[in-house]
């Protein structure tokens, strides 16, 4: 691949990710939100295989492979499933309404290109630059985590976690090495699995899947 | 070889029992394969004492003596837990709580978390041991809803999402890590083994390295269960199955603490104490204020016990912030000293909830009276955990202090006596209304079985022996504390 086409398509693909994480924070409805997820897990996967065939990297061409089946694939089918069997699959209250959560959004990508200086500074390419976009994800991340009230959305917001995560790996360092990188996938795709299983008992259980029932356990 | 051992004796006990349908022996077998990883435990520490560390596949898995030392942490906790287990789903079972295939499932598990335990203390690498570290709490997870109460099952939720958001910012920091390592000039003999870094760690690129520290403590930390992100572990730990509890609590922290270890190593190495130090301090501190805040108004004896290891966690935060070989030597007793204290008053506590139906301090009276053996192992039990002599924790307390003092740090020592000294206050008195009192009239005096409680006393007496001999571990905490001093 030659130089302006891979640093076109990287940072293309980079944007998506943010674009998408902030998609999660705009839409109300859980389906659309689950949509999001699914097409930044492919443009991760993308990101992977670009960096794969620009460093000829078969490993790093695998593991792009992988992301996409995973994150693009089985984790959003798997959530479609419980946002489906849910008729009210909508965030009915967040905490913090939309605009204010966009201008949220905003924010917390200022911070991220503010916190990554010392990284940007170590790596003068054009997937140096690039790893900002991964922290502003993981924030929205953590962010969605603390606002949003859904058992889906918290879901969500640690998959925008661990996608950004997963760019700033990409991007930083081509990846971890494989059996760390294999480990920390399958991590990630059980704890999914785990979370799903609960919110399914929570359905059976209370009728809703909203954490706003969970209030048994105080001091 | 020894080293792999470790890992394939509980896992293939966690195999039969998956496969057996559960059966009294099966649960024995489990305890015996945790008594196995003791003993490999002891053997490990023997060799690496005074030798070089012991390794497999080609470094993956590597055991130095502080290694070594958590495995005989892990081995010494999983046995007391493994043996209450047996007991505990004999209970259920009977009471109909729980079904056949429920037993397996949960001794399955409890193997698997010992493994993933295990496994994250041996590897060498610190990607390897990230991977473990979080399979811990997936595989917890079920065991905390094991019960399926509404409780439980929100104990759980709050578990894993705080817990996965913890570990995932530890996972950045090691990519960061591993950033600062490949940048470090010879590229290709960059990777993930703890020794490799240690080597390169005086040229890691320092700003990098600090926003790898900051999330690394703050990742691991949530695992730790130190302030300000504790919030999970009361409910985590007051919901799970006693024998479960006593392993989160004894020796799971501890275990992402040891991880915390390794890394405060090399950032000691790039960027000079001050930094770790200073981020130690903070959470080490707000966890003890935390810890003594809500202990005083406690009512529930197994949150208490949980709000107790925030405490302890605190502690041994500021010890490792010292970071001398002093501290890190009495760090790692206190490690030992709280889980084998933390254990044994969890799984005390587990048969008072069997006997009483309750888990509030106000409903349970009199346990000296109406059940010595249960209550008197119960009295001793807190009396090691508020560190009074003469159990390990008590020297482990006095020497964490006496190295804060040496390295500048005797104003947060101060501040943590403070601490220390409100939560005895408050414990004692919780305690006091639990223990002592006459039993109501015509009650007869209730026998706890010999098998319950000999295993605690023996726990107890170990932490006694640690206390006032420190033998026979006294070698082999110096020579861990090496690994990892400053």
């Amino acid at each position: 691949m030659n130089g302006p086409a891979y640093a076109s398509t990287l940072e293309l693909m980079s944007g998506v990710i943010l674009v998408c994480a902030v998609v999660t924070l705009w839409r109300r409805s859980l389906s659309a939100v689950v949509k999001a997820l699914a097409i930044q897990g492919f443009a991760l996967g993308a990101v992977a295989l670009i960096l794969g065939i620009r460093q000829h990297d078969a490993v790093l061409i695998v593991v792009a492979c992988l992301v996409m089946a995973s994150k693009g694939v089985v984790i959003p089918t798997l959530l479609g499933r419980v946002v489906a069997s849910d008729p009210s699959s909508r965030e009915a209250t967040p905490i913090v309404n939309v605009p204010a959560s966009l201008v949220g959004a905003a924010a917390l990508t200022f911070l991220a290109y503010g916190a990554t200086q010392p990284v940007v500074a170590l790596i003068p390419t054009t997937a140096g630059r690039l790893v900002p976009l991964g922290f502003a994800t993981l924030l929205i991340g953590f962010f969605s985590m603390v606002v949003r009230r859904k058992a889906i959305s918290q879901i969500v917001g640690l998959l925008l976690v661990d996608n950004g995560i997963a760019l700033v790996a990409f991007l930083a360092t081509a990846g971890v090495p494989l059996l760390v990188e294999l480990g920390a996938s399958l991590d990630v795709l059980l704890a999914v699995v785990v979370l799903r299983v609960l919110a399914a008992q929570m359905w059976s259980k209370f009728g809703v899947l909203d954490l706003d029932q969970l209030r048994e356990l105080r001091d | 070889m020894l080293a792999l051992v470790v890992l394939a004796v509980p896992f293939g006990a966690g195999v039969a029992s998956a496969v057996a349908p559960w059966r009294r022996w099966v649960g024995w077998l489990c305890t015996a394969s945790i008594g196995a990883v003791l003993v490999c435990g002891v053997g490990l520490a023997v060799r690496v004492v005074h030798g070089p560390p012991v390794t497999a596949f080609g470094g993956v898995l590597r055991v130095d003596a502080l290694s070594a030392f958590m495995v005989i942490v892990i081995g010494a906790i999983g046995v007391l837990a493994t043996w209450q287990s047996v007991r505990y789903l004999d209970a259920e079972l009977a009471a109909g709580r729980c079904s056949q295939r429920h037993a397996s499932l949960y001794s399955m598990l409890v193997q698997g978390f010992v493994t993933a335990m295990l496994l994250a203390v041996v590897a060498g690498n610190v990607g390897v041991m990230w991977v473990a570290v979080e399979a811990t709490t997936i595989i917890t997870t079920f065991l905390v809803g094991h019960r399926r109460t509404r409780g439980s099952l929100e104990a759980s939720w709050k578990y894993i999402a705080i817990c996965s958001v913890g570990i995932a910012m530890a996972f950045l920091g090691t990519v960061l890590v591993y950033l600062a390592a490949l940048h470090v000039g010879h590229h290709e003999h960059a990777n993930l083994d703890w020794t490799s870094l240690m080597a390169v760690s005086h040229h890691l690129d320092p700003g990098v390295m600090r926003l790898a520290i900051a999330l690394l403590v703050l990742g691991y930390g949530t695992k730790v269960g130190l302030a300000p992100m504790h919030s999970w572990l009361p409910d985590a730990h007051s919901q799970a199955p006693a024998p479960i509890s006593a392993l989160m609590s004894g020796v799971l922290l501890t275990v992402a603490f040891y991880a915390l270890l390794r890394f405060k190593a090399i950032a000691d190495g790039a960027l000079g104490v001050a930094l770790p130090r200073a981020l130690l301090v903070a959470v080490g501190l707000l966890s003890l204020v935390v810890a003594a805040s809500l202990l005083l108004s406690q009512r529930d004896y197994k949150r208490m016990l949980a709000y107790h290891s925030v405490e302890h966690m605190g502690l041994i935060a500021l010890g490792a912030a010292a970071g001398t070989r002093l501290a890190i030597a009495a760090v790692l007793l206190h490690i030992l000293g709280h889980g084998l204290a933390k254990g044994v008053l969890f799984l005390t506590s587990g048969e008072i909830l069997l006997a009483e139906g309750t888990t509030e301090i106000a409903q349970v009276k009199a346990l000296l009276a109406r059940r010595p053996a249960l209550g008197g192992v119960f009295a001793f039990g807190l009396v090691a955990l508020l560190g009074l002599p003469p159990f390990s924790l008590f020297v482990s307390e006095l020497n964490m202090v006496r190295a804060e003092t040496q390295v500048g740090l005797g104003w947060a020592a101060a501040i943590s006596l403070v601490c220390m000294a409100v939560i005895f206050g408050a414990v004692m008195s919780h305690g006091r209304h639990m223990l002592f009192g006459a039993g109501p009239d015509g009650e007869q005096v209730h026998k706890t079985p010999a098998i319950v409680t000999a295993p605690l006393i023996g726990a107890l007496i170990g932490c006694a022996i640690l206390g006032v001999l420190a033998w026979p571990l006294a070698g082999l905490l110096r020579a861990a504390a090496q690994v990892v001093a400053t």
